[in-house]
């Protein structure tokens, strides 16, 4: 429950609002920025909710420019309303490709109308966004068309409105795994998990009812039967919602009305072990006060018929460094200073391979003695089709509808960096030596 | 300003937007409009055109329809006496054969907050509420909500509350968790008035063929459907087990929801119905399956993460064993908000424990290598805290608090004195051999907390330490240019030293005591000093017992927040109370709660005064655990939890009124009412807080006393 909703810029200033309740004062907003700068001053952290005088602020950031705040007096449940702020984002975002000052002031007819969709009286009503762009949409409607709701919008399949038709019924899956780890200055890995998402076009007519079979270990068990080949433990399993919990619940079956077009059917999270698929360790020779020298290593350490793409290394640097020197013996490098790093750019890298490279830089002469140095992690960015790290795959979909037709599914595999693939093994040289697993 | 708003303007902006509304061509008109929403979205009046928009409103356009009905939502309290106009339409168009207009009209009405529309909406409220189409009953329903918040008296003598009763047999899921909300919301809305009565038809009991209904149309309406439908399973009372039980079966499949909120959700009303399942098995097994989507929800965005983080940090305090094996989930990634940061430092102290000690020194000590200097701070108290609770573990940790003492970072080392100074009241006569390092960077330290640690150390340590009297002389010549802080703990360790070596240290001790009482502006120093002085010159073996005393051994606790406010929070799991970990009654508005209710409900208020008083308490003395506590103790520690913690710094912090925030908000409560409330806290207090039963913390010895500090503390506001 929210009594308020506004979309803010860097300054704090609204940029669109909508009261669902008067018992926030729209003044409040103006107060959110100077008390995160209030807080700021006294070196506390500004957190997502925070209270003050009985008014509760709970937002988000989306990007680094926009805010998007909500208020309430009542002891609010948080968590969905933080949600709601960023599915809001989301919905904004697929109207508008982008959120931000301009698009917002171009399009507030529309978003004024989804805060009215989306929110009454401070409770989240429909967030779909296919479904929202049923009936709100861009182009001002003609008279002689009258827009309805969708049946969706209040069905039991929320998510899914009759009549659609295809020629050629199809569906695409792509099982998409990224990893995430994290590896110490000994070598050794620290944390690793892998967070996978099968994601699903679906081209298909009519009510469909799929039925999704995976690998998995525990739905073998359950079942009694023996697994060809490897099956996997799926540690943790999330739905979109037009899957049937109860009955994964009950015997591990997947099965589901899907939306049409592009969506996400489900994401797992396994947190085995992972060996680092591309290794990366750099021997930093610091020459105070005149320059620096890197040696950085990069092995490809998974099966040789795979091959990754657009492998990037990230290798951090001094703030000031400057008159970069590299040579690489495959790949192109730059300095990237607004990263504070270079960036090793390996278009396609064998599996088993190995490469080197050297980076030469100056550092100004005077440096601050207060000065303390950052030591950001190594970051690794790839993608290496036709595989998983896990292991997982798609034994089977089966698409039932009552016309009876024939659908065809399509699978691809993919794996790549997660949002923290990161090594610490930037090392000063004369430091233990790396041990490489 | 209505005068000239409402004559008409004869030139600028709202002049033409005036001429253009009242256009003969449509597209002009709509343009029109337009403008002024765009006018009133960047904060300019636009009221004045109020009757010009207004008659716009009869249209075909439904873009049109929707953007002059935000118009009215936002001005019709500008113009109430015009508002009356728009009735007409507004009937008419909940009429109307479009589903999508009806549902309109309803939602409009109900947000224009102005008396004389209210008078016309029970009529078109009562058709949509039994409407053909779900989705013009689902927005009825949260009208209901509306109406009630601006004149419960109407939603009664309409009946409205019985027909939403009846809907939640609705046959459409979405409907049903509407009504849901709506009944919900006026629930919160009654029981916040002072006025009523268990027996308000408004009060919202959820009898056991609700709880079915609910059950069923769980697995079947929207993700925030199933959130306001776990929201009212959380409120059911039962004390029959086996109906627990089924609960909690068949809101476990919930927990694989993609939307973290009914994640929570669902933790919430296990963790509720949890209690009272005797079946340990069974419980064991729902916590089980508890912990892989808790540790989902991190890969949120960090705003999510955070809330998860608090919960998760609250769910850890009732049952440590959630996460026993995760704590490496909860290391900090390079790039995490601070916030998120800070709050899975505090979790992974939590979990720790004797086999994953060393994972968490080695991140631990890269964290204090990183560039934001509080978060480095929290990461060397962080070790401390770990030294603290795993004994086997104490050592590893010294040596990377040396190792990060050798960095000769000031702000490093600063914080690691002032955790090594834990280590030795933990482990007296352990780490002795520390000492010598520690005083090499004796210069370096320029914070108060930081040199009063050292200063404690010597002290402490005075017999052991050669040149003692050396190290304190330092201090005893800069004496009057310390902060207080420093000037107290400089005064002890120089009354400490003299007690160990009388010989040596004769002049140190007159000198010191000398300028803290002559020369000295804070009273407490000045106090202190003369206690020790008369100490001193009467009975230097009385002396001895009381500065030389032994002290308790300091510990890590366990919870953060006291035991009964803890089961509180736990069921306001995902809420703003178990988020900022405190009762809401702390936090939200005072408007609605006044000193009559308080009165009336004076049971009630006892026992959430004694809870937002263990709050205050524990919170402080959470805050404070690890400082000093090295006060001549006259009392010996008792070993009750209750007494305890007013023992600690924190209850002398209280009493000379310097604590921050938690004090703040308790004032802010009981300001109106704890003159009239303080009399059944204080005396009923053994009787009547059943918490105090439940957590076991009570015994019969204990209660009164810790009645009767309570009462001292009241006796301040």
């Amino acid at each position: 429950m929210t009594s308020l909703i506004a979309i803010l810029d860097l300054k704090g200033k609204p940029l669109i609002q909508r009261s669902y309740r008067d018992d926030v004062l729209p003044s409040y907003i103006e107060r959110f920025l100077p008390l995160v700068l209030d807080f700021e001053e006294e070196g506390q952290q500004v957190t997502p909710c925070f209270s003050n005088q009985g008014v509760n602020y709970m937002h988000i950031r989306h990007s680094n420019y926009t805010v998007i705040l909500a208020l309430s007096r009542r002891n609010t449940n948080s968590a969905e309303i933080i949600l709601f702020l960023h599915r809001l984002s989301q919905v904004l975002v697929e109207y508008f490709k982008e959120l931000e000052e301009e698009s917002i002031r171009d399009n507030f007819v529309i978003i004024y109308e989804l805060l009215d969709e989306m929110m009454d009286f401070g409770y989240p009503q429909t967030t779909e966004s296919k479904i929202l762009q049923e009936y709100i949409t861009q182009e001002s409607h003609k008279l002689e068309i009258q827009v309805r709701p969708p049946m969706a919008v209040t069905n039991a399949v929320s998510w899914r409105s009759e009549g659609i038709r295809y020629r050629k019924n199809e569906v695409f899956l792509d099982v998409i795994e990224s990893v995430n780890l994290l590896v110490n200055a000994n070598g050794n890995v620290v944390r690793s998990e892998i967070l996978g998402a099968i994601k699903m076009k679906c081209y298909l007519s009519g009510m469909p009812e799929l039925r999704l079979g995976l690998n998995d270990k525990v739905m073998f068990e359950t079942t009694g039967r023996t697994s060809r080949g490897k099956s996997i433990e799926l540690e943790d399993v999330k739905f979109h919602q037009c899957v049937r919990l109860s009955r994964f619940e009950n015997d591990r079956t997947i099965s589901f009305i899907p939306p049409d077009g592009e969506f996400e059917l489900m994401s797992y999270r396994l947190s085995q072990a992972v060996k680092p698929l591309i290794w990366v360790e750099a021997a930093v020779e610091h020459h105070k006060g005149s320059r620096v020298e890197y040696m950085v290593k990069c092995r490809a350490q998974f099966k040789r018929r795979s091959t990754a793409n657009n492998v990037e290394i990230y290798v951090p640097v001094p703030d000031d460094a400057d008159t970069p020197k590299f040579r690489a013996s495959t790949g192109s490098v730059q300095y990237a200073p607004d990263k504070s790093a270079f960036v090793w750019k390996i278009k396609q890298l064998g599996g088993g391979r190995d490469f080197l490279m050297r980076a030469h830089f100056g550092l100004p002469s005077v440096k601050s003695e207060q000065d303390v140095e950052k030591r950001a992690p190594i970051v690794v960015k790839f993608e290496i089709p036709y595989f998983t790290v896990s292991g997982i795959q798609v034994r089977y979909l089966k698409v039932v509808e009552k016309s009876g037709y024939q659908a065809l599914p399509w699978v691809r595999y993919i794996t790549q960096n997660g949002d923290d693939y990161s090594l610490r093994t930037a090392l000063d040289k004369g430091s233990a030596p790396i041990v490489p697993m | 300003m209505n005068v000239f708003s409402r004559a008409a303007p004869k030139k600028g902006e709202n002049f033409e937007l005036r001429a253009d509304l009242n256009s003969e061509y449509r597209d002009k008109r709509k343009d029109a409009i337009k403008r002024v929403i765009a006018n009133m979205t960047v904060g300019k009046d636009v009221s004045g055109l109020f009757p010009d928009v207004l008659k716009n409103m009869q249209t075909e356009d439904i873009e049109q329809k929707k953007l002059v009905y935000l118009y009215l939502i936002n001005y019709a309290k500008t113009q109430p006496d015009l508002v009356i106009l728009a009735v007409n339409t507004f009937v008419k168009d909940s009429d109307d054969q479009n589903p999508l207009i009806r549902a309109l009209a309803i939602r409009t009405m109900g947000c224009i907050r102005v008396e004389k529309i209210i008078d016309y909406l029970a009529g078109p409220l009562q058709k949509c509420l039994h409407d053909e189409n779900p989705y013009v009953r689902k927005t009825a329903a949260i009208c209901v909500a509306k109406l009630y918040d601006l004149k419960p008296e109407l939603v009664l003598e309409n009946g409205f509350l019985d027909q939403l009763n009846e809907m939640i047999s609705d046959s459409n899921p979405m409907v049903v968790a509407n009504t849901i909300s709506a009944l919900s919301d006026i629930h919160t809305s009654a029981t916040s008035q002072p006025s009523t009565s268990s027996s308000d038809p408004a009060i919202f009991t959820i009898t056991p063929t609700i709880l079915n209904k609910l059950l069923i149309a769980l697995n079947e309406c929207s993700e925030w459907g199933r959130v306001a439908i776990l929201s009212a399973l959380a409120r059911y009372e039962t004390d029959d087990e086996k109906e627990c039980e089924h609960i909690c079966e068949r809101v476990v499949p919930q927990f694989q929801h993609v939307n973290g909120s009914v994640v929570l959700g669902a933790v919430r009303v296990i963790m509720i119905h949890m209690r009272k399942v005797s079946r340990e098995d069974f419980n064991k097994q729902l916590i089980r399956k508890m912990a892989p989507p808790l540790v989902t929800l991190l890969s949120s965005p960090p705003e999510v993460q955070w809330i998860a983080l608090r919960n998760i940090n609250l769910l850890l305090q009732k049952r440590s064993d959630i996460l026993s094996n995760e704590m490496r989930v909860f290391f900090c990634k390079y790039n995490d908000p601070l916030y998120v940061k800070v709050e899975k430092l505090d979790i992974m102290v939590r979990l720790a424990n004797e086999h994953n000690v060393d994972a968490l020194l080695s991140e631990l000590k890269e964290y204090a290598s990183e560039v934001d200097v509080d978060f480095v701070r929290r990461s060397i108290k962080a070790i401390g805290q770990a030294a603290v609770k795993i004994e086997a573990g104490a050592e590893r940790c010294v040596n990377v608090l040396l190792d990060l003492i050798a960095t000769r970072v000031s702000y490093v080392v600063q914080e690691a004195v002032v955790v090594m100074k834990d280590i030795f009241r933990r482990y007296p006569l352990t780490y002795e051999g520390v000492i010598p390092t520690l005083c090499a960077n004796l210069e370096e330290l320029d914070e108060p907390e930081a040199k009063a640690s050292l200063i404690w150390i010597i002290g402490e340590y005075a017999n052991k330490i050669d040149n003692a009297d050396e190290l304190l002389n330092i201090f005893v010549d800069t004496f009057t240019e310390e902060s207080y802080s420093v000037q107290l703990q400089t005064l002890t360790a120089v009354v400490k030293l003299f007690l160990y070596k009388p010989d040596t240290s004769q002049g140190l001790v007159q000198r010191v005591l000398n300028t803290a009482t002559k020369d000295c502006d804070s009273p407490d120093v000045r106090d202190r000093a003369y206690i020790y002085w008369r100490l001193l010159s009467t009975d230097p073996g009385a002396a001895k017992s009381v500065v030389l005393a032994h002290r308790p051994p300091i510990s890590l606790p366990r919870t953060t927040v006291a035991p009964a406010l803890l089961d509180e929070l736990i069921g306001e799991i995902s809420s703003l109370a178990s988020v900022y970990q405190k009762p809401a009654a702390t936090f939200i508005g005072q408007g609605r709660i006044g000193v009559d209710s308080m009165q009336r409900r004076g049971a009630d208020l006892a026992d959430s005064a004694k809870t937002a008083l263990q709050t205050v308490a524990a919170g402080q003395a959470s805050e404070n655990l690890l400082d000093f506590d090295d006060e001549p103790a006259p009392e010996q520690p008792t070993g009750l939890a209750a007494t305890q913690v007013l023992q600690q710094p924190a209850a002398k912090n209280f009493l000379s009124g310097t604590s921050a925030n938690p004090l703040d908000d308790l004032v802010s409560i009981f300001g109106g009412a704890s003159l009239s409330s303080s009399a059944p806290i204080a005396s009923g207090a053994p009787a009547l807080d059943p918490f105090y039963e439940l957590s076991g913390v009570s015994s019969p010895t204990a209660a009164p006393s810790a009645s009767k500090q309570q009462e001292d503390l009241l006796g301040l506001f």
